[in-house]
């Protein structure tokens, strides 16, 4: 869909093709960063990581719900800092259901609580979130200053889901399992993914230190697990080619200079005039806010794409609060954002009903408190550090 | 005459002990669990909201939703074990509580377990969906705690006498 628009964007001169090769080359390293961390993630779970995983939460929680509650939020936290929100979702999730359907759990609150982590717990570093990777290549903060600025916000909104989620859930947390179900046998210890995966994390830092792109790094990272699994006989080139989704990053890309062309012809002059000036908590919460709208309506990504370059100019405390934004927003709306769910009634892919209700509801707790309280600790942190 | 018995995590040991000290000897025993569509929904919806990262086979709700029926099927078999006798065994999906009164038709009990906040007595002790299998049940309903009864100590005090 987007590539033909870029295409036709460009051809009809809506966007010059100046500006739709300065978006591209500015997108290009984010891309590729993004296809290095989901290859990386992928072969995690080649390597078994998130079966894993599920093993250890099962044996910790021994069938109780408010045990196996905690140690999903750990685990789906985790999860989403280290290797993306896409590693939650797609290789967590069921791996959570798993666990919880095995030792007699109701699995209900924990798939919501990966759902809503994969968005909350995004906050914490570059590669955390596609929206992420794109306001880092765009405040010019190193990757050690990012994620120090954040880990505050990541903790606190963390902290404020927890809370939602032991309320919202409390009927289905008392339901214990009974016992002597079966917790699974001891896991073999995924030792080789676990040190790939740290030494990435290092790499970040020490990357960031002399002044390297953290792309170099996880592209490094990515390497040896694909490596090890291609000598392995795991994975053939085509598996780890797959694993990196060329079709979605085409796609970012497309996005982007489509996203251009929009803002250059008005879109740009019309947000003006509402995205708050300054950094000030006023102004950093209204700015927050305004991303969360927006998320919801287009999705995050198009919404960090166009709130980008309007919050830039105010320095990086503007850019980490559209982050936040957009980031804990999508936790309002199924399938995160009205965009997407009118486009899955128009293709009809809307044939498993969600109970809305009950799905907004949560999101109603959720989304306003976390946002808050994310903003005020991203404030209390541009202050301190 | 046929018994139902509703199953739900966490709590179906007790309706499987109600229809062992409850259920006449020749009554037939449907052992009944229902997977209701929203969390494999929740795991969908995500994914949507990925725009399309990934292939459609990797959709997380897909596998959630194929795990769901081999989890209900143990849950099943736990319970024929627990029953110690001859049984059916009967899955559904769909809207539980709707689900739960269809399957009731035309049987002679339905034996359901206390799915709300147990930890206050009165209303709130039913759920959404036990109270809805409670009011529109076509057959009798046998309503059991997931643990002891409490007792009678645990009633409050009458209200004052207004004048």
């Amino acid at each position: 869909m987007a590539v033909p628009a870029a295409g036709i964007a460009v051809a009809t001169g809506v966007i010059s093709l100046d500006h739709a090769r300065a978006e591209a080359e500015r997108l290009g390293p984010v891309v590729g960063f993004l296809a290095a961390v989901l290859v990386l993630a992928h072969f995690c779970d080649v390597e078994g990581l998130f079966r894993a995983c599920g093993a250890w939460t099962a044996r910790w929680a021994r069938g109780r719900p408010v045990r196996l509650l905690t140690a999903v939020f750990a685990l789906a936290s985790a999860i989403t800092a280290a290797l993306s929100l896409d590693a939650t979702i797609v290789l967590l999730t069921p791996v959570v259901f798993a666990t919880a359907a095995r030792t007699g759990v109701r699995p209900k609150p924990h798939v919501y609580a990966c759902t809503h982590l994969s968005n909350t717990a995004s906050l914490l570093l570059p590669v955390s979130n596609l929206t992420n990777l794109l306001a880092f290549a765009a405040s010019g903060l190193s990757f050690t200053r990012f994620a120090a600025l954040m880990a505050l916000p990541w903790l606190a909104a963390i902290a404020v889901e927890y809370l939602v989620f032991r309320r919202f859930f409390a009927r289905d947390l008392t339901a214990a399992a009974p016992a002597g179900r079966d917790t699974g046998e001891a896991p073999a210890l995924p030792l080789f993914a676990l040190v790939t995966v740290g030494c990435t994390l290092a790499g970040f830092v020490v990357a960031s230190a002399f002044g390297v792109d953290p792309a170099w790094v996880a592209a490094a990272g990515a390497l040896v697990l694909a490596g090890r699994a291609l000598l392995r006989r795991q994975a053939g080139p085509l598996t780890v080619l797959r694993a990196a989704a060329p079709g979605f990053l085409a796609f970012v890309l497309a996005l982007g200079v489509v996203v251009r062309a929009v803002v250059d012809n008005g879109l740009a002059d019309l947000l003006g005039h509402v995205v708050p000036d300054g950094t000030g908590l006023p102004a950093l919460l209204g700015l927050a806010a305004l991303a969360a709208l927006l998320a919801n309506l287009i999705n995050n990504l198009p919404a960090v794409l166009v709130l980008l370059p309007l919050a830039a100019p105010t320095g990086p405390g503007a850019v980490l609060a559209v982050l936040l934004g957009v980031n804990i927003g999508p936790n309002l709306t199924y399938a995160g954002s009205l965009a997407t769910l009118l486009w899955r009634r128009i293709v009809h892919q809307h044939e498993h009903d969600v109970d809305l209700g009950e799905f907004t509801r949560l999101g109603l707790l959720a989304v306003p408190s976390s946002l808050a309280v994310a903003v005020v600790a991203l404030w209390g942190s541009l202050q301190v550090l | 005459m046929r018994v139902i018995a509703w199953l739900v995590e966490g709590t179906w040991p007790a309706c499987v002990d109600a229809v062992r000290a409850h259920a006449p000897d020749d009554a037939e025993v449907v052992l009944l669990h229902v997977s209701g569509p929203d969390v494999p929904a929740v795991a969908h919806g995500a994914f949507a909201g990925l725009l399309g990262r990934g292939h459609r086979e990797l959709d997380p709700g897909d596998r959630v939703e194929a795990l769901g029926g081999m989890s209900a099927a143990s849950l099943l078999d736990a319970a024929a074990e627990r029953l110690g006798r001859p049984c059916v065994r009967e899955e559904r999906s769909g809207r539980v509580e709707r689900e739960v009164v269809a399957a009731a038709e035309g049987a002679g009990l339905l034996v359901l377990a206390r799915d709300g906040d147990r930890s206050r007595l009165g209303p709130k002790s039913l759920g959404p969906a036990v109270r809805f299998a409670v009011d529109h049940a076509p057959c009798p309903v046998l309503l059991v705690w997931p643990e002891p009864a409490p007792d009678l100590g645990t009633i409050p005090p009458p209200p004052p006498h207004h004048a």
